[in-house]
């Protein structure tokens, strides 16, 4: 058996899974906490916090962090999501002890003042760059348009002003209540000894305080439903997203919207691909399905030259008509399933890949899932399930940003027909 | 595990490379065909990249929608891409279905039906291609330091201008593609699961009989200039700068990747810990190595907002100038690390694997091997760095900036 898990006294979660032939291994810190946990007056904290985790502890300053860390090699990073923070690293198997030191050590971070404002300009350089990239920015509103009001719309970024605004105190509250040992999971894979793993994270972590955890405002949405033209003259291309509610990361139907997701809108061969990039009308076309817990979405987009806006917008909305009507065929299934399968399968041939996948699939299900296991959920995807996933979620009922120099856009009649 | 690397060169120039990675189920190809975009004539700019689009869009018996989905079938993930010296095409999937990936590749590379109808599509999507930089600050100031930095046509983007794209009629691309693509220098390169024996004989069967043709001669101009500002209202300033460096194959060059990892590295390393940490002045900050034969440079790059940029600039030039002074033991083992832990995590990947193959026969050829690159990373130390560093100091920079305002070079 590949896989291993134990749970500390304090609640804090370890897993693994073992494959000899690796090389390396990955090791990660999956915190169940994201932007959608935020209250308005501290948005952005959650990625303001994961920034300060690598500023030091009473142990380390935060050059000693980035410097323990290279001593090793370590490949490591962070990322912060709408319910997760995540940090990991990709070492050799002989400093898995140093990684699990540095990674257990900076997740007690002291948010001392002078880092937290000296980082705070860091932020604020983040959100300009995303602002500079128009694809972002419209990725952004668009998800907060279709989300409005549901927690699943709070900016992962926050703003300047929220940031300007955060006070110290304010995240040690929020560290306080939300990196309690029992939301938080240890996860390794790769070449590792199970036994040594567990006796490291239970003398670093065994001493992490408890709490209560859980997560407010888990319900599911259709959408607002809207359709907003974001004008800004300084870009060049128009982008445009359409969002369409699909089902949570609960339901096993998350491998039906993947799969028709893909077959809709892969960047090769797809519905949208022959419909716009092959063609030239767009220079990008994109279909991709997100989970949340309790609801989900599939995120439509395109970009293009902003007099072909108008035109692309409405081939959109019949490809995504008529496969609500339709359904995709068995050839575009089978083929959707053939990537599919082939990209399972090449990542998880790295330890990353294998970390992060068991990682979320313990995150959110208490489950552990093999990559054969996940093969067999694509491959058990049919024309049927496909049909009770539109009948459930219509693709063709979407929210619509566009982000461009365009100052009006028209929405046709319904389904997308002239 | 010790390493299994294959290798043959057909009597027309084609050669073949091979790595055997047993624990895999994947297997990536990898072919570089030389044909990048330095071959490009002036007044067809772009050339190189509408002839990636349109290859696959129909070869041998397939049309380009019967092609598109008997690769996909296969579940095949795939990119064409055009950098200077190449055309590359790569593509990975599962082992057992490469075999039948590469006979598609032959027909993609000697029967493509290059189709007059498509033209205009191709053509659409290169102009998009080139207008949506405009939307992409960070890459568009790259793209501008290289075409400033090296000689025509070493530092030209594949992008091409408007000019060259519109000027383009299937006529042209055939005639560019028969030109260009031929075996004598095209690199075939395999890592995954695979047999040697089988493959070399299908790659015989689908190749050797491809006419090899002439080599084309390569012209180079001069640097076209040192300094360039590009105004745009952006919220952030961007900044790009190169300097000489020294090429692959040459002695120096390990001590030259240790010199720029100590700048770059890691999130410890200098210019990160300098400019971002320990001030503050921006998210992003970097330098890479990049090389051509002959060549060499250190490109490096910042973001930051407008008001901070002049600061960063300073900061950035100061560190760059400040590495030849001297370089701590401690740094070279933190980048011994990071280099010794790329190499061996790269053998877990068939598609590195599969693009280090053909790169290491391009420039040197032949392939290295882990103990080799294993015992030059071992054997860098300060003193091999600065004096790297003293053959090429950091000076006679190239300065491109992206931004409402222009900045003050001190150097």
């Amino acid at each position: 058996m590949p896989f291993h898990s134990h749970r500390l006294a304090n609640g804090l979660q370890i897993i693994g899974e073992d494959s000899p032939a690796a090389r390396s291994a990955a090791l990660g810190f999956f915190v169940r906490t994201g932007s959608r946990d935020e209250s308005a007056d501290v948005s952005g904290v959650t990625h303001f916090l994961e920034h300060m985790v690598f500023k030091g502890t009473p142990r380390r300053t935060a050059l000693d962090v980035n410097r323990d860390f290279d001593r090793i090699g370590a490949h490591y990073n962070a990322f912060t999501s709408e319910e997760n923070t995540v940090f990991y690293a990709a070492i050799l198997p002989e400093y898995i002890p140093q990684a699990v030191d540095i990674l257990a050590d900076i997740l007690r971070p002291s948010l001392r003042g002078d880092d937290f404002d000296m980082e705070k300009n860091v932020i604020i350089e983040e959100i300009g760059m995303y602002e500079d990239q128009p694809m972002w920015s419209a990725y952004d509103h668009a998800k907060r348009t279709y989300f409005a009001d549901h927690p699943l719309g709070n900016s992962i970024l926050g703003t300047p002003e929220s940031i300007r605004a955060l006070t110290r105190d304010q995240m040690q509250t929020y560290f306080e209540r939300r990196y309690v040992a029992p939301n938080i999971t240890a996860v390794i894979a790769g070449n590792f000894d199970w036994q040594r793993f567990v006796a490291l994270v239970e003398e670093r972590c065994g001493v992490w305080s408890t709490g209560p955890v859980g997560r407010q405002g888990v319900r599911d949405t259709r959408g607002s439903g809207k359709f907003a033209v974001l004008t800004k003259n300084k870009v060049v291309q128009e982008h445009v997203f359409l969002l369409s509610p699909g089902p949570p990361v609960e339901s096993p139907a998350r491998y039906t919207a993947d799969t028709l997701a893909l077959a809709i809108g892969d960047d090769s061969g797809s519905r949208l691909y022959w419909a716009l990039v092959d063609p030239g009308l767009a220079d990008s076309a994109d279909c991709s399905f997100h989970d949340y817990e309790g609801t989900g979405s599939f995120y439509t987009s395109f970009s293009c030259q902003p007099e072909q806006t108008q035109e692309d917008l409405e081939i959109v909305r019949q490809v995504l008509h008529e496969v609500q009507q339709k359904g995709i065929t068995e050839e575009e299934l089978q083929q959707a399933k053939s990537k599919i399968g082939s990209r399972v399968v090449r990542a998880s041939e790295r330890p990353m890949g294998r970390m992060q996948a068991i990682g979320m699939a313990w995150t959110y299900l208490h489950q552990y899932r093999t990559v054969d296991d996940d093969l067999k959920a694509f491959d058990a995807v049919t024309l049927k399930s496909i049909r009770e996933l539109l009948d459930r979620y219509p693709l063709d009922q979407s929210t619509t940003l566009a982000l461009g120099p365009l100052e009006k856009l028209i929405l046709a009649s319904s389904n997308g027909k002239k | 595990m010790p390493q299994e690397v294959f290798h043959h060169t057909f009597p027309n120039g084609l050669t073949l490379l091979a790595e055997r990675m047993e624990h895999v189920r994947s297997a990536a190809l990898n072919v570089m065909v030389p044909a990048g975009c330095v071959y490009d004539p002036p007044e067809h700019a772009g050339i190189a990249s509408v002839l990636s689009d349109l290859i696959t869009r129909g070869a041998g018996e397939r049309d380009s929608r019967a092609l598109s989905l008997a690769l996909d079938n296969l579940g095949l993930d795939r990119d064409e891409s055009v950098g200077s010296m190449h055309m590359r095409f790569w593509g990975a999937t599962l082992a057992r279905n490469l075999p039948a990936a590469l006979e598609i590749y032959a027909d993609i590379l000697r029967r493509p039906h290059l189709p007059e109808e498509e033209m205009e599509a191709v053509q659409a999507l290169a102009l998009q291609d080139l207008q949506s930089l405009e939307d992409e600050p960070r890459q568009k100031v790259l793209i501008e330091l290289r075409k400033l930095h090296y000689p025509s046509p070493l530092g030209h983007d594949r992008r091409g201008t408007p000019e060259g794209i519109e000027s383009l009629s299937a006529k042209l691309v055939r005639a560019h593609y028969r030109r260009l693509f031929q075996p004598r220098g095209t690199i075939l390169s395999v890592a995954g699961n695979i047999d040697w024996k089988p493959l070399r004989e299908q790659v015989e069967r689908l190749f050797a009989d491809w006419e090899p043709g002439q080599e084309l001669p390569l012209r180079l101009g001069t640097q076209p200039g040192k300094r360039s500002h590009i105004e745009k209202e952006t919220t952030q300033t961007q900044i790009a700068l190169a300097y000489a460096s020294v090429p692959i194959g040459q002695p120096d060059y390990y001590a030259a990747m240790g010199a720029v990892n100590v700048l770059s590295g890691g999130m410890s390393a200098r210019l990160f810990t300098e400019v971002r940490e320990k001030r503050g002045l921006c998210y992003a900050v970097f330098a890479n190595y990049q090389t051509f034969k002959d060549r060499a440079s250190i490109l490096c790059y910042a973001g930051t907002t407008n008001e901070r940029a002049q600061e960063t600039l300073d900061v950035t030039l100061a560190e760059l100038k400040r590495l030849q002074e001297g370089v701590e033991q401690e740094e070279v083992e933190r980048v011994q690390a990071g280099l010794k832990s790329s190499l061996i995590m790269q053998e877990e990947s068939t598609s590195s694997r599969a693009g280090s193959l053909a790169s290491d026969w391009y420039y040197l050829g032949r392939v290295r091997s882990f103990d080799e690159i294993q015992s030059a990373i071992n054997a860098l130390s300060p003193e091999s760095i600065v004096a790297y560093l003293h053959r090429y100091p950091a000076r006679d920079f190239t300065i491109v900036t992206l931004g409402p305002k222009p900045l003050e070079i001190r150097e």
